[in-house]
């Protein structure tokens, strides 16, 4: 039992530190630690540059150009990138698609998109929900229909986050309505510039354009893109869920929030006071805190039971509804700390190259549009209440 | 970083949890909790033919030379078991404050009788208006010729009356609450002047309020430096604290363990009531607050050895404030699963409420912590802490 790094491990943290620090582009962490928007190239920036470093999928397997690193080292790396406010790698083909395709896909899926997913070639979506298919995922309606060496493709997926940038999405699609739902599905990878693929934006509350509606009119997808067995799709998806769970806590990007809302907290005036020296204010801060520091322990047991050959399992929904809560708590505090200031609605001043007048503090600006749009994260990924579902059957047996 | 226990602590997982299961199920519990005495003078001397009683003491005095971590094994242990026996006071507290501060006299009198189960003791920090405050001191001790004279009021001393010894603060100078001027000392409870109360809790255990009357103690009898005591109250507090800790978790464990067996063997509307979703959700509920609960119990074991005060009163403070909370809805909600059968004495579940809830008002309530938290980690340097802590090396 021992909390610390081994001097192997320190020097290692420091080696990522340095990196880090000298190469994450200023403008870019500035961004993500104001919470202001961040442009596709800001991402395919920052992804590029830990490729080039050979540090952009450490969790992947070394044959696949993977490093292969231990848990320890991941969370430092995952710890130093966050610190420096480097934006997280986008999941869906480093996380998501990349390990399915790595597990189950052919020898020409793995040798095509796992190289242009590790370079940011392809930005990947994932085209799971639809309109009539939430939480009850396995009643999805998108069908696709073998003909000779192609699938026809028709429906309609929704909630498909940041579609608008994306070279290709990785689908479930169905392929049988016999016997159980969840066996007529099968797992697509399909050509965003595909003919019959239409993206229509959704603008969500916070007034944002972050997810998408996903039209398939009669798209012809080759048959070298079912990836695995047909009718094994529902399968290949769970294992991509709980492959996911690396940073699906995400307690390294709320440490660093938790800091900036103690700076912000601190530069806010309440009564002549600084507002984390506010005794209601500092409580619920130091709540949120103590949450987190319970949180990241939880996390690193996890990981060391992982390490230690344990299989990915349930733990990781506890993992998700702790850190999604937390989350949330922050975006809240800080919508809070700035007061009034919450209320001015200007998203181009909240941009880095505004020059007109400001109002307000410059902190406060995107704080609560930061705060409606956090409301999904308790909501995507598996809602908090299917996570209790699973925990309920897969830890208590109930 | 690791999580694992070397392979002497799995041995002494193992034989604590062993040597409970065999002589402490619940009906024996009840027995004790009923005797005269209130503890198990058996299950005392098993346990230290077993070397539990040496846990925290250093290995040349004999002991187990064991830290936070092997305290939290034994504690977790004493809590899945709802042990009444005075292993806080006396080992977790006075063995280890002894051990850490003690003349080379005074422990090598004490340890082997505390080691071999002859004696027990037990700390006698809070007074009747000190609430949580441990530099609330109004007990006084002044030195007169080669003796010190005691005079104050102690309160709820957890297993005071079957003391063989006191560990009691005593203000030697200053004013009430000053930090400075707190001083430690044995106090022999038959000596003249020396007046106590015993009573039950509401947990099972015993506790005492004790009165000192111009008692006379010898000039031997102090622990540590004379006004440079309160550091050495605050470490032995935070090492109970981390042990209170993982008796909770263990506690809360058991809780789990019995509610989720309720929920799956009770019937109604034709169905085990664990298939209905509104109680799932809560009993996973349950679930993840004890495993948060779990990490900070270790985060305390761990932080509670380390040499900066102020890292390890962090730890231990957020240990104790999520587990203050986090067991109170364990405990509460353990009891609504249960329904009329959590409220009766004949289950366990009401008996390990109980004590649950108790861990919560033993030094320093979820409240108290976070205040204490909170503060430290609105004022990043608390210069105060340094102070003691270089005098303290130099004992």
């Amino acid at each position: 039992m021992d909390f610390n790094y081994t001097a192997e491990q320190l020097a290692f943290r420091d080696e990522v530190r340095t990196f880090v620090r000298d190469h994450m582009p200023h403008e870019i962490a500035r961004k993500v630690i104001e919470h202001k928007e961040l442009l596709k190239e800001d991402w395919v920036t920052w992804q590029r540059i830990l490729f080039e470093k050979g540090w952009v999928a450490p969790h992947w397997p070394v044959e696949h150009g993977g490093l292969g690193w231990d848990a320890v080292r991941r969370h430092i790396l995952e710890e130093e990138c966050a610190a420096a406010g480097a934006p997280r790698t986008i999941a869906f083909g480093l996380h998501m698609v990349g390990p399915v395709i790595y597990t189950f896909g052919s020898a020409w899926q793995k040798q095509h998109y796992l190289p242009r997913i590790l370079s940011s070639e392809d930005w990947w979506c994932q085209g799971y929900s639809e309109p009539g298919s939430g939480s009850d995922l396995a009643s999805l309606k998108t069908r696709a229909v073998r003909d000779g060496d192609h699938y026809i493709v028709n429906g309609q997926k929704t909630w498909t986050t940041l579609a608008q940038h994306a070279d290709m999405i990785f689908c479930l699609v169905r392929t049988s309505s016999e016997g159980k739902k969840q066996e007529g599905i099968s797992f697509l990878l399909i050509d965003m510039k595909s003919p019959g693929v239409t993206v229509r934006p959704i603008i969500t509350l916070d007034g944002a354009h972050e997810v998408n509606e996903v039209w398939f009119e009669d798209v012809k997808v080759p048959v070298e893109n079912l990836v695995g067995e047909e009718g094994r799709g529902w399968t290949y998806a769970k294992f991509l869920l709980s492959h996911e769970r690396t940073n699906i806590a995400g307690v390294s990007a709320s440490k660093r929030e938790l800091a900036y809302l103690k700076e912000i907290a601190g530069k806010e005036i309440a009564s002549g006071r600084p507002l984390i020296e506010n005794p209601r204010f500092r409580d619920k801060v130091a709540r949120v805190e103590i949450e987190l520091m319970a949180l990241e322990i939880t996390v690193l047991r996890v990981l060391a039971a992982e390490s230690a050959g344990k299989a990915p399992g349930p733990e990781a929904s506890i993992l998700k509804i702790k850190g999604t809560e937390i989350q949330q708590a922050l975006t809240e505090l800080m919508m809070e700390a700035v007061g009034p200031y919450a209320l001015p609605y200007l998203p181009a001043q909240w941009s880095n190259h505004w020059l007109g007048e400001r109002v307000g503090p410059d902190h406060a600006g995107p704080l609560a549009s930061r705060y409606f749009n956090y409301r999904k994260v308790t909501i995507y990924g598996g809602s908090n209440e299917i996570q209790r579902n699973i925990i309920s059957q897969a830890i208590l047996g109930l | 970083m690791n999580f694992d226990f070397t392979e002497e602590q799995q041995l002494l997982q193992d034989s604590v949890g062993k040597f409970l299961e065999r002589n402490y199920s619940f009906e024996t519990r009840r027995e004790i909790v009923a005797s005269r005495v209130g503890y198990s003078p058996l299950a005392w001397e098993g346990m230290a033919s077993l070397g539990l009683l040496g846990v925290p003491v250093p290995a040349d005095h004999g002991g187990f030379g064991g830290g936070g971590v092997e305290t939290m094994i034994v504690m977790e242990a004493m809590g899945r078991h709802l042990s009444v026996e005075p292993y806080l006071g006396t080992v977790v507290m006075a063995a280890s404050c002894v051990a850490t501060v003690g003349t080379q006299d005074q422990r090598d009198y004490l340890l082997p009788l505390v080691m071999d189960g002859t004696m027990r003791l037990a700390c006698a920090f809070g007074e009747p208006g000190s609430r949580y405050d441990l530099a609330h001191v109004e007990t006084t001790a002044r030195q007169e010729g080669g003796f010190w004279i005691i005079d104050g009021a102690k309160s709820v001393v957890m297993h005071g009356a079957v003391a063989d010894l006191l560990i009691v603060s005593a203000r030697t100078s200053g004013a009430t609450t000053d930090r400075e001027g707190v001083s430690l000392f044995f106090v022999n409870p038959g000596e003249d002047g020396v007046n106590g109360r015993e009573y039950p809790t509401y947990d099972g255990m015993r506790a005492a309020e004790i009165t000192f009357d111009n008692v006379q103690v010898s000039a031997d009898s102090l622990i540590g430096v004379a006004d440079h005591g309160l550091a050495v109250v605050e470490l032995t507090v935070d090492r109970a604290i981390a042990a209170l800790c993982a008796e909770a978790v263990g506690i809360m464990t058991a809780l789990n363990a019995a509610t989720l067996d309720y929920l799956k063997t009770r019937q109604q509307f034709g169905v085990p009531i664990g298939r209905f979703q509104s109680l799932q959700h809560r009993m996973v509920d349950m679930l993840m607050h004890t495993e948060q609960a779990r990490s900070m119990a270790l985060l305390a074991a761990v932080k509670v050895d380390d040499p900066d005060p102020a890292e390890r009163r962090r730890a231990v403070s957020a240990a104790k404030e999520l587990i203050g909370r986090s067991g109170r809805f364990v405990a509460q909600q353990a009891i609504q699963l249960h329904g009329g059968m959590g409220m009766t004495d004949e289950l366990a579940v009401g008996h390990y409420v109980k004590r649950l809830t108790a861990i919560d008002t033993q030094f320093g309530d979820a409240d108290w912590h976070l205040d204490r938290f909170a503060t430290a980690a609105a004022t990043p340097a608390e210069p105060i802490l340094a102070k003691p802590r270089s005098k303290w090396k130099k004992i």
